[in-house]
């Protein structure tokens, strides 16, 4: 309401934030958290044979700096660019949350961005030390240990973000006590990291799989011996993430529907909530049935089935990032501020003075009777957009509302009785902020919208406050 | 003084604050703002300085292959540049956003769809510069392709400093938030060329200097290397570079600080930056002893060079916080004051709202249950008429006499009719749900 907004009246907001953390958390878990210890493993093999079998090692070691090699052009390009997106993607589309959060998590975020300076230098070392750190034992022995020292510090990484992101779905008694501290003492920050830990080194280990197949080719018997050692691999973590997927799965209802104060039992939830299970399941099982025909039969072994079965295991953690977004809501973070930004406590105020008048970035302070289809455009924007877009591709407002009441023109009180209520009728929307008139304006727009349609646009297009007002066509007709 | 920053008011946009406390005390913020964002810009200039000068180098090349490998060398100091530049930019732009919250995600925004392409653009010039780098030798006989991709990410570095400096430049001035439309506008305020200017100069300067030292390192076998090439003149010249991209801030510099709005310029911001820019000149006169000196001095005053610029950079990094504070802190104070008054009025508001109604009991609705159907259905159920779902008297016909089977489909309705279905009711509860259909029951069926 203080900032103003950003909107993408396609693809949707949350469809950025959404893609640029997908891809961020995949190569963060695939490649930092769970390839590093793979590489590490295999360069250790080859420096346990540099004594007795050199040019054994060398096989070992020049299949972990290939792998290596990978993982540092996409870690060190995609990964951190993404990593920053974050920040930018959150910060356009939920300024207030974001900021909030910041507040909140100032010394978690300011520690974790020490230990991801040591993360970075780290990796630089190792990849770049690599060929001149291998002349002789004493030499090779430090570059293993910058080799272990990184895998240490990916997921010390990785546990910070953890508990950020555990708190933003149960907030424990930070809304009494304002402290950071509950983030980590939440109870659902074990299950989570229990669960992504074993996840990212399974993926790590179908991604060393999967190159390994690739590179050597033409070797056939250390090929042999070199899927043995990334089968064990998969083998130990493949049911550890089965078994951290259901503790989390379990561990989920108990601590926050049931909390909730609205249970959600809704059909939506129930009906994916129990893919998870089928997709658990098909997923690790394809994990370890391509690392035992990659040992078994090397020969046959399609590269391309370990890839689907990587994209699987991304599906699996896509999934319950979805469920933990799903259950969030209509809170952004839990009990104190709603998903549109507006806090829990400023419902009462904006309800008896009106969202527009305390909002800023808005063509009109006051609803009246001729602006009211641009003020309906303000409060659409304010109340509706982090979530809807106009007509774009996803959540469109007037999509929905089709569904529900067809497609003869709307009427005013059909719309309002349903907006009035909507955080009851679907728990997952925030209610409707705004006093009576700006509902009326609201009405107006969507009802606009539904004979005209238009894109909404944002903050980024210009403001308006200076373009010729748009025609009031409703009024006019 | 004060009149005017009243009457700015009145035009100005003034937003209200994250009514959470800082996390940490204001001069810890600061701090970190200032020191952590040159750490930070002092690798974005090695970074960008060291990709024009590869490409530089490359295109000698052409002629005299040695400067090819010279090139090359180069290019091994950008990986590592570019990374740690990347990471030392996370602590100022955290920050950033919690000192100034308001001003920076509203500048932001209004910059969007150019702010938010900052991701992309980079992730894409950076695995350029990679495949640039890793495929050096491949592309021996196609030099064009391989220039030009180290070009393409040359051209993405000049162009992304502007949506940066777009953005810290729009944050300070909110009289400009309600007129800028989008990017483009907000790129053509007065300043933020100067300071590009200001930025590429400094990217020269810097990446100039560490390259005199990367190649006079002892360890480092120049001669071996590039035989025909002599380390001297190569150090020399990039000494000039450094000369001139030092000499040309002084005439850069002062069209930055006219250009700059004057409500930030004050005695304290002036002071620093003139004694930064009077530290520079005893820099200069190193530089030009270097460049000018006898070969067998040469290198002498490197490490004075190298410390004094740093001062210098410190002096005009401090002098660009002053002079945003002495913008920003009397906005900031009208924030401040309207933060804590709307803090106010949502008390208030909480207050009233928690106080029982006399409007609400006269209302009242006669049966429970109908207060209960007010809250929990009307969004998509009418007494009589059809909304989302048929009318309350349609439904309550259809299970006259048959409580248990109504209770059954509010807690777990099923799907009869096109559209939508209807969702479980089942969190309000048995009490209500048994109320609600009691009063369908008893009260609409007895309507008809
Ligand atoms: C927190 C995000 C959020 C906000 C804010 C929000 N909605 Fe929704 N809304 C949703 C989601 C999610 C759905 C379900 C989408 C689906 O069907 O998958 C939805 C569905 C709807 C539907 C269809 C409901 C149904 O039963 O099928 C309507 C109508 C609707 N929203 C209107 C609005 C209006 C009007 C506003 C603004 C006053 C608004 N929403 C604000 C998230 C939101
Ligand atoms: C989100 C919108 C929504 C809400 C909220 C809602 N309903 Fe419904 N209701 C529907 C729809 C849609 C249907 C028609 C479903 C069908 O026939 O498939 C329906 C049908 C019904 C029926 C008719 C059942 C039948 O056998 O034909 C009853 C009774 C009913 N609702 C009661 C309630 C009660 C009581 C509440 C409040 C506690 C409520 N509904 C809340 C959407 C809703």
């Amino acid at each position: 309401m203080d900032f103003p907004i950003f909107h993408l009246d396609f693809l949707g907001n949350r469809a950025l934030i959404a893609i640029i953390a997908v891809i961020h958390a995949i190569i963060n878990h695939a490649l930092a958290v769970g390839l590093m210890p793979v590489v590490a493993m295999l360069e250790i093999k080859g420096f346990r044979l540099m004594q007795t079998n050199p040019e054994l090692a060398e096989k070992w070691d020049s299949l972990a700096y290939r792998i290596l090699f990978v993982a540092f052009l996409i870690t060190t390009t995609i990964g951190a660019m993404t990593g920053v997106g974050i920040w930018f993607s959150a910060s356009l589309v939920n300024p207030a949350s974001i900021a909030s959060l910041i507040r909140v998590f100032f010394g978690a975020w300011f520690v974790e961005w020490m230990v991801f300076v040591t993360e970075v230098v780290l990796i630089l070392l190792y990849f770049l030390t690599w060929k001149k750190l291998k002349a002789n034992m004493v030499k090779k022995f430090k570059h293993v240990k910058y080799g272990l020292f990184l895998c240490f510090f990916s997921w010390i990484t990785m546990a910070i973000i953890v508990s950020i992101l555990a708190f933003m779905m149960d907030t424990g008694n930070w809304n009494n006590d304002r402290t950071f501290i509950y983030g980590f003492v939440n109870p659902l920050y074990l299950p989570q990291l229990l669960f992504r830990t074993p996840l990212a080194m399974t993926m790590g280990g179908m991604i060393a799989l999967f190159l390994t197949l690739i590179y050597t080719r033409k070797d056939p018997d250390f090929r042999k011996s070199a899927l043995r050692s990334i089968r064990k691999w998969v083998l130990v973590w493949g049911p550890l993430a089965a078994a951290g997927a259901m503790l989390y799965y379990y561990v989920i209802p108990t601590n926050l529907v049931g909390n909730l104060p609205v249970a959600m039992g809704t059909i939506e939830f129930q009906s994916w909530y129990s893919q998870i299970i089928v997709i658990v399941i098909v997923a690790i099982g394809l994990v370890i049935g391509m690392a035992n025909w990659a040992y078994f039969r090397p020969n046959t072994a399609p590269a391309w089935l370990a890839a689907v079965s990587i994209l699987l295991i991304a599906g699996l953690m896509g999934h319950f990032e979805r469920l933990r977004e799903f259950i969030r809501k209509p809170y952004v973070i839990g009990e104190y501020m709603y998903s549109n930004g507006l806090r829990v406590e400023d419902y009462p105020l904006l309800k008896r003075d009106g969202i527009l008048k305390h909002a800023n970035f808005v063509a009109t302070k006051e609803v009246t009777d001729d602006n009211m289809i641009e003020a309906g455009r303000d409060v659409f924007i304010l109340t509706c957009s982090r979530c809807h877009t106009a007509n774009g591709a996803v959540n469109p407002i007037v999509g929905k509302f089709t569904v529900m009441f067809g497609k003869e023109p709307w009427q005013t009180p059909q719309l309002k009785g349903y907006i009035k209520n909507m955080h009851s009728a679907r728990y997952f929307m925030p209610p409707f902020p705004g006093n009576d008139r700006e509902l009326d304006a609201l009405c107006a727009f969507i009802k606009e919208l539904q004979t005209n349609p238009q894109p909404v646009t944002g903050a980024q297009d210009g403001l308006g406050f200076n373009k010729p007002k748009p025609a009031q066509s409703v009024a006019a007709r | 003084m004060f009149y005017s920053i009243l009457l700015q008011a009145q035009t100005t946009i003034v937003q209200k604050d994250i009514p959470l406390p800082l996390p940490v005390p204001e001069w810890f913020l600061v701090l970190i703002l200032v020191l952590m964002f040159l750490v930070h810009i002092l690798f974005i200039n090695f970074m960008v300085g060291g990709s024009i000068l590869t490409l530089v180098y490359q295109l000698l090349g052409l002629r005299k292959p040695d400067y090819d490998k010279l090139a090359y060398e180069v290019a091994q100091t950008i990986t590592v540049n570019k990374s740690l530049a990347v990471v030392m930019g996370i602590a100022p732009l955290l920050a950033i956003n919690t000192l100034y919250t308001t001003y920076f995600y509203t500048a932001n925004a209004l910059t969007g769809l150019m702010w938010i392409l900052i991701i992309p653009l980079v992730t894409i010039a950076f695995l350029l510069l990679y495949a640039h780098k890793f495929m050096w030798h491949r592309l021996e006989n196609n030099k064009l392709l391989h220039i030009s991709i180290l070009a393409t990410s040359v051209a993405i570095f000049l162009f992304v400093p502007l949506i940066f400096l777009t953005n810290v430049n729009l944050m300070m001035f909110p009289d400009k938030w309600s007129v800028v439309e989008g990017f483009l506008s907000a790129l053509v305020l007065p300043n933020v060329f100067p300071r590009y200017l200001h930025f590429l100069n400094a990217c020269l300067a810097a990446s100039g200097l560490l390259l005199v030292w990367y190649f006079g390192r002892k360890d480092f076998d120049f001669e071996v290397k590039f035989p025909s090439l002599s380390r001297y003149e190569i150090r020399k010249n990039l000494y000039t570079v450094t000369f001139y991209g030092s000499v040309v801030q002084f005439l850069v510099g002062p069209i930055v600080l006219i250009t700059l709005p004057t409500q930030g310029l004050g005695w304290n911001v002036l002071t620093v930056i003139l004694t930064g820019a009077s530290i520079a000149i005893v820099a200069m006169v190193w530089l030009w002893k270097e460049i000018t000196g006898p070969v067998a001095q040469f290198g002498r005053h490197f490490t004075k060079i190298a410390l004094t610029m740093g001062v210098v950079v410190l002096f005009m990094g401090s002098g660009r916080q002053l002079y945003r504070s002495n913008v920003i802190d009397p906005h900031r104070k009208l924030v401040a004051k309207k933060t804590a008054e709307y803090e106010k009025l949502v008390k208030e508001a909480q207050a009233e709202a928690l106080k029982p109604k006399n409007t609400e009991t006269a209302t009242a609705a006669a049966h429970p249950g109908e207060a209960i159907f007010q809250m929990n259905c009307v969004a998509c159920h009418q007494v009589n008429e059809k909304l989302v779902g048929p009318s309350m008297v349609e439904a309550a016909g259809i299970y006259k006499g048959n409580i248990a089977g109504l209770i059954g489909w509010i807690k777990q309705p099923g799907k009869k009719r096109e559209g939508p279905a209807m969702p479980a009711q089942a969190h309000i509860g048995d009490d209500k749900i048994k109320q609600v259909a009691q009063w369908m029951d008893g009260t609409l069926n007895s309507l008809c």
